[in-house]
């Protein structure tokens, strides 16, 4: 589409966290035009795992992780349906005495912040998971973690930005970004200019191109995190399962299938494609079938992963630009920025709306890859 | 020179054909075949101990048959031939095969895809009943176990293997208690220009056709189907004959189908561009040698469905255009006769399509209940729904919505009516909606199956 808008915030990417801005700038009032180059919500925020945990996530993650979580609660207050979020529990195993005793360090980290674990040793963790192997010789439980439909999260944070008056462009990749006096002025390859006085840069694993156009440069990488579901099977699995140092994550839905993922395919932002290595597939399926040996029954019917933006210090980049004033970045989470989207919506409503946050965000600055 | 590695996936008549161009040619390919014999669908062999004679396996086909599987008997000692292994994926330059549990990755040279078709389903009220079975599906039973699906069983829906399978099913003694054509008898009429380009195939398919009004057969064209009755199982049909009167037929089976669909996903994983063929049907891109992405080649119904003899041909034309590329030198005469006889055959199948055209617009008006996705119980309404409320108007984005093709078939079965809910739903052209996209595998795989 061609011609030019003008608008308070323009907006680059419509997954999770470019949405839920969007929502939370159109209540305030705040006029936004939103650009996405494919359709909202078909990234990473569409395809990921689809696991709502706080535990296990860096340290300087917490504070925002616990200050998100009720917004999963309220789903359906917020964008109109529940997204399936489920407060199923997160289990996190250990495989060994090295793992556990990361556990314990974490544990008791994670507590002074807030976020109450409880350690469980084998054999209490096979009474009360009567499914898991004789592998795992502890673990870390989260009750109040859980999981949603990552597929429908996106589009219904769009569908309520849209209805509080949020403009949202499909189909629209910016590729050109001016900055005068007044504000900025992206054109996309189709012709359409928006002038606004913010921009908020969401571009997932694109947004180091974005913060490029500003000489910001970031040590950003992309990922492609490999995923894997089975035909349905009796629902035995409740809680999500994660294990320490991250080679595979497992979730079972509530129809039967057997969610999960490890391993990293190949990812290519320039062509949008990304692309499963076979040999991952079969490995992580292996590890699964050794921590749950019932799985070993059960067909993989489709296999698929997505595009992430993963920062060399695996922490997002939150915040306000250091080079242009009205420019808020919110990209790079590295593998877990599903159960943060949508509170990083609500920070950044607040800083481009209030000029501050009361999440604690330093940590995010993207001042801290300069020098 | 260590001779170049070629694969064949299939061994029907595109891929036997395929594989003796490439012997003649001092090649040997390694050939996957799901499978425990050669053959494809149509000269699909009994298993071991079932011996009947190919004149009443394959009637007409016959001689066909017995002659692809001698030539694939004497290809034997020059082939790595694999039966009972599953090609999976496409990947890094090789084929990904599982076979009782054992995964390989076969690195490939050249890899000639010969996957073949399935039915094309069109689902209607009560279609998911025990005792509904598509055409091919009956025929698989017959061909494969010697058995009958029914003793009454309806036949509808469209296509010449409406009347094949009637007839066989009649042939093995079991009660045609009616065939239902969705096309009409002047359909066939404007076919006839196209239909006499292969005269002998047309009329085989008027024998069939006579052979039902000689068993006395009810038989009505022109036909909607409007569902199949029963509680627990099939109890008969109703549907809407040509002047417009519903009417109902008692049965304990029915056998349905509108044509056939090609088995794309593998040359989707292969890197394969699509094509929309202006009639449901997207097709992967082929050049006339079956050139698909480089180094892999396609042939027969898995790039558009033309039938058992231009598979043969295709077959051969696929392997002699690998021979070609790795330097063998293959007589233009040769590909010359090959593509004098594909195309008669393509006129032939362009009257076909006249002659029993698919009724598009019966998915587009099946009533919101019926279950459109059996792998998922997703209803016809459930893809409305987020057609006209969620804002899905990408057959990709709807699935992702409402689970309409993300089962064990991945939507292999309910793709094609999905794309036409879709699309009627969204007033958009079927082209519009798109396709659904595959991912690996390309069948479920077992979970326990390891690489050695
Ligand atoms: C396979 C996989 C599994 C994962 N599992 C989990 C998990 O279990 N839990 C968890 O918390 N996180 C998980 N993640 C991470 C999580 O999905 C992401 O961190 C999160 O979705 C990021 O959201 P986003 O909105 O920043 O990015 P995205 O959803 O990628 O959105 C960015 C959007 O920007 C658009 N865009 C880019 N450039 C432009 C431009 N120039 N113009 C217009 N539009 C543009 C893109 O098209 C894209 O839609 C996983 C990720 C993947 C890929
Ligand atoms: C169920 C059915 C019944 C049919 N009956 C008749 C009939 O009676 N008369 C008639 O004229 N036409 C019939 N047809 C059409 C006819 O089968 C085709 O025109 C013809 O067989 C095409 O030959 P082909 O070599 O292209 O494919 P096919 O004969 O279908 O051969 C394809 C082969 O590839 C194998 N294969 C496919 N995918 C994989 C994979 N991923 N891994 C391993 N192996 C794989 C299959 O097992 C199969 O053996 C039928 C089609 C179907 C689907």
């Amino acid at each position: 589409m061609t011609g030019t808008m003008a608008t308070d915030v323009c907006i680059i990417g419509g997954g999770i966290a470019g949405c839920s801005a969007a929502l939370h700038l159109a209540k305030r009032g705040i006029s936004v035009v939103l650009l996405e180059k494919g359709r909202i919500g078909a990234q990473a925020s569409g395809v990921n795992f689809g696991g709502v945990r706080r535990q296990g996530r860096h340290l300087a993650e917490i504070p925002l992780a616990l200050r998100g979580r009720p917004m999963w609660d309220r789903m359906v207050d917020l964008v109109g349906e529940d997204c399936e979020f489920r407060a199923t529990g997160h289990l996190r195993l250990a495989r060994d005495p090295a793992d556990m005793a990361a556990l314990e360090t974490y544990a008791r980290d994670a507590g002074a912040l807030g976020l109450d674990l409880e350690l469980i040793g084998g054999n209490e963790l096979r009474r009360r998971f009567p499914w898991l192997s004789e592998v795992p010789v502890g673990a870390s439980w989260c009750p109040g973690d859980g999981q949603a439909n990552p597929r429908v999260v996106g589009p219904a944070f769009g569908r309520a930005a849209r209805a509080a008056g949020a403009d949202l462009r499909e189909g629209e990749e910016a590729a050109t970004f001016e900055r005068d006096g007044k504000g900025f002025r992206i054109a996309t390859t189709s012709g359409l200019a928006i002038t606004s006085r913010a921009l908020v840069n969401t571009a997932g694993a694109w947004a180091g191109r974005v913060a490029g156009h500003f000489d910001e440069p970031v040590p950003i990488h992309s990922i492609a995190p490999q995923m894997v579901v089975t035909e349905p099977s009796p629902h035995v699995i409740g809680p999500v399962l994660g294990i320490v140092g991250g080679a595979l994550y497992l979730r079972q839905i509530e129809r039967g299938n057997v969610i999960f993922g490890g391993g990293d395919g190949l990812a290519d932002i320039a062509t949008t494609r990304s692309t499963v290595l076979p040999r991952n597939t079969v490995e992580v399926g292996a590890l699964a079938c050794r921590l749950i040996p019932h799985l070993a029954r059960l067909n993989v019917i489709r296999v698929w992963t997505g595009i992430e933006g993963e920062m060399a210090d695996v922490i997002p980049v939150i915040g306000p630009s250091r080079t242009t004033p009205g420019l808020f970045h919110a990209f790079g989470f590295s593998g877990h920025g599903f159960q943060l989207g949508p509170i990083v919506g609500v920070i950044l409503a607040e800083l481009i709306a209030d000029g501050t946050t009361p999440s604690p965000i330093a940590p995010f600055d993207i001042g801290r890859f300069v020098g | 020179m260590s001779e170049a590695r070629i694969v064949i996936v299939g061994a029907g008549p595109a891929g036997v054909r395929a594989a003796e161009a490439l012997v003649n040619h001092g090649l040997a390919p390694i050939v996957i075949d799901e499978a425990p014999a050669a053959g494809g669908q149509i000269y699909r062999r009994p298993p071991a101990g079932f011996a009947r004679p190919a004149r009443v396996l394959y009637g007409f086909e016959a001689a066909k048959a017995q002659r692809l599987h001698a030539a694939f008997e004497a290809l034997r000692p020059r082939l790595d031939y694999r039966p009972d292994t599953l090609a999976w994926n496409v990947s890094e330059g090789s084929l990904w095969t599982q076979r009782s549990g054992t995964i390989e990755r076969i690195p490939f040279d050249r890899l000639i895809l010969c996957t073949g078709a399935m039915d094309r389903v069109i689902p209607l009220p009560g279609w998911t009943l025990p005792g509904a079975f598509t055409l091919g599906g009956a025929q698989v039973a017959l061909k494969a176990q010697g058995c009958a699906v029914g003793r009454r069983t309806v036949f509808f829906g469209t296509g010449p293997l409406l009347y094949l399978v009637a007839h066989q099913i009649a042939a093995a003694g079991a009660t045609v208690a009616a065939v239902l054509d969705t096309s009409r008898a002047r359909d066939s009429w404007h076919a006839l220009a196209g239909l006499v380009a292969v005269p002998t195939t047309a009329l085989k398919g008027a024998w069939y056709q006579l052979d039902l009004v000689l068993r006395r057969t009810p038989w009505h064209r022109g036909i909607r189907p409007l569902a199949v009755m029963g509680r627990d199982r099939v109890e008969g049909v109703r549907f809407r004959d040509a002047n417009g009167t519903e009417r109902e037929i008692a049965c304990d089976a029915v056998a349905f189908g509108y044509g056939l669909k090609p088995e794309t996903q593998l040359a989707e994983l292969a890197g394969a561009a699509f094509a929309y063929d202006g009639a449901g049907l997207w097709l992967p891109r082929v050049d006339p040698a079956g050139r698909l992405a480089p180094n892999v080649y396609a042939a027969g119904d898995g790039c558009g469905i033309l039938g058992a003899d231009a598979a043969e041909l295709a077959g051969r034309r696929a392997g002699l255009a690998v021979a070609a590329d790795l330097g063998r030198t293959v007589p233009p005469r040769e590909i010359a006769g090959i593509e004098r006889r594909r195309s008669a055959i393509r006129a032939f199948r362009a009257g076909l399509e006249v002659a029993f055209p698919t009724p598009t617009e019966l998915a587009a008006t099946l009533p919101d209940a019926t279950i459109l996705c059996r792998c998922e119980g997703a209803t016809v309404g459930a893809l409305r729904t987020v057609a006209n409320h969620k804002d899905a108007g990408e057959i990709n984005q709807a699935k992702a919505l409402c689970r309409v093709g993300m089962g064990r078939c991945q939507g292999r079965v309910c793709g094609f009516a999905a794309c036409q809910v879709l699309a009627a739903a969204r007033g958009v052209s079927v082209e519009a909606v798109g396709r659904l996209r595959a991912q690996a595998p390309v069948k479920p795989l077992p979970l326990a199956a390891r690489l050695p």
